[in-house]
Order: structure tokens, then C-alpha cells, then sequence
């Protein structure tokens, strides 16, 4: 590993960011609609249902937690980047880490419908609408 | 243990170059790790949402490019109501030392992070000279 100085008060910046990262989870909270950063998440419409894209390169499916509460979506995990003992580093822009993050949808979603696919680093979450709030068509006379 | 940066989301750099692309995209530059061991150098570059027979590798005349093209096809029938990131085709070139054996480069792609593994030429490895 390339010569690493231990600075205390960046073990600090991380105790408080890791701390700070919890609190801004909003897991089962009522709060607004996405908190915390990583992954990066796109909300698509299909119809009536919604998709949630996450961008999580290099994550294992195992390493991902994903659950449903009401309308609240949480996507939590761990990152890891590994590189072999005996590398010489040129260049690291990856970041590693755990991460958990909730976001609410403003619609009723169906918890027992709902599915989760991870492929190629993009995790994609179909949520299909509960049934009781669809909206119904109006025909215009 | 310091000099470790937490998780944090990397807003995608664009790619800005002096020739344009083909395909008219947007083009972003993919986060890279890059470490070198005694036989080889390693490039590890993200690029989620990446299928193995849309990236192209390519060496020639000592610079390395990595082109990779994402399927908008997927998106298709999806309407945008929040996003948070861009979505677009990755490209970004290096140029190697010729240490490097170009015609020995393996690349392995898993969960959108692809892993190229340049191996150096015989001259470059490090020998062990014993004294006698």
C-alpha cells in the first residue's frame, strides 16, 4: 500500500461522516423523499407502476439489503474494492464503503409485488402499484 | 487508518475531447483504479449498466482505449420522474510504457466493474539477482 500518514482528525471527519450517514438515513421516517447519498438513484414511470434505478458497480447481489415499508424503499450495503497486498498504487478513484439509504414514493406501492434485479452494477426495483390506488380514466362526454 | 475516503456519490465527469464520437451520446469518463504488481499492471474500471459485447478494448501504437456502450433499449417505455444521475456511453484512453506486453491483456467483467490485466514484457519484471 503507498505510505499512509495517520491524521487524526481525519479518523474524526470519519467517525462524524459515519454517524452522520446513519442519521440521514430516514429509514421509517416521514421525512422527504430520498436522504443519503450512495448509490445514486434514478425513478422511472411505467404506466401506471414505478422503476427505481441505482447505479452499484462492483457490488455482489449478497452484499445487498433492500426493504419495503409502506412507501419507503431502503437500499442498504457494502462496497469493496480490492486490490492485491503487493500493488503499487497508481491511480485509486473508486470509493468503498457501506452505504444505506431510504427514499419515499409519493404513490401506494404493493410490498408483496415488488422485485429487485441486479445486473451489470445496476440494481432495478419494480414497483407496481397497490391496487387501491390506481387512478381510475374518466371517459369525457 | 487514515487516507481512506468514505462512500460518496461521484457525479459523472462528461468527457471532453479534441475529436468528436460516432455515435452521438453522451460520453463519460469512468472512475479507474490503476496498481501495478511485479508480472503485471491492473486497470479496474466501473461501468454499471455495461454488457461484455458492448465494451471495445483496444491497444495500438502504445495507448490503450476502453470504449463501452450502455442500451438505452432498456429504457424504453420509462419516463423520467426523478433523477439524481446521468446515463451515457464511457470512454477513456491511457497511455502505456512499453514495459507492457500488448499482446498479453486479459479483461474480465463482473457486477459492471471490468478488471484488464496488462502483463509487463519479460524485460520489465523485476529479476532477482543472487550474489554469489
Amino acid at each position: 500500500m503507498a505510505t499512509v500518514f495517520s491524521d487524526p482528525f481525519d479518523a474524526l471527519l470519519q467517525f462524524q461522516q459515519a454517524l452522520d450517514s446513519f442519521r440521514t438515513s430516514g429509514w421509517l421516517s416521514s421525512g422527504p423523499s430520498a436522504r443519503g447519498a450512495f448509490p445514486p438513484i434514478n425513478i422511472f414511470r411505467n404506466g401506471d407502476d414505478l422503476v427505481a434505478i441505482a447505479e452499484v458497480p462492483g457490488i455482489q447481489k449478497s452484499d445487498l439489503e433492500i426493504q419495503v415499508v409502506g412507501k419507503t424503499i431502503r437500499i442498504a450495503g457494502s462496497k469493496g474494492v480490492g486490490y492485491g497486498e503487493q500493488a503499487a498504487l497508481h491511480r485509486r478513484e473508486r470509493l468503498a464503503g457501506r452505504f444505506d439509504r431510504a427514499f419515499t414514493v409519493p404513490v401506494e406501492i404493493d410490498g408483496n409485488r415488488v422485485k429487485a434485479e441486479c445486473r451489470d452494477g445496476i440494481l432495478a426495483i419494480y414497483l407496481p402499484r397497490a391496487e387501491r390506488d390506481k387512478p381510475k380514466t374518466i371517459a369525457v362526454d | 487508518m487514515a487516507q481512506s475516503q468514505s462512500l460518496e456519490v461521484q457525479e459523472k465527469k462528461e468527457l471532453v475531447s479534441k475529436d468528436e464520437k460516432t455515435v452521438p451520446a453522451r460520453h463519460y469518463v469512468p472512475t479507474t483504479d490503476i496498481f501495478e504488481t511485479d508480472d503485471a499492471l491492473t486497470v479496474v474500471m466501473e461501468l454499471p449498466g455495461v454488457e461484455k459485447d458492448a465494451i471495445d478494448v483496444n491497444v495500438e501504437n502504445d495507448l490503450l482505449r476502453v470504449d463501452a456502450r450502455i442500451d438505452f433499449g432498456k429504457y424504453e417505455g420509462l419516463e423520467p420522474l426523478y433523477t439524481e444521475y446521468n446515463i451515457g456511453h464511457f470512454a477513456r484512453s491511457f497511455s502505456l510504457s512499453n514495459k507492457i506486453d500488448q499482446q498479453q491483456i486479459s479483461a474480465q467483467l463482473e457486477n459492471g466493474v471490468l478488471t484488464l490485466t496488462l502483463k509487463k514484457a519479460q524485460e520489465a519484471q523485476p529479476r532477482r539477482i543472487a550474489i554469489g
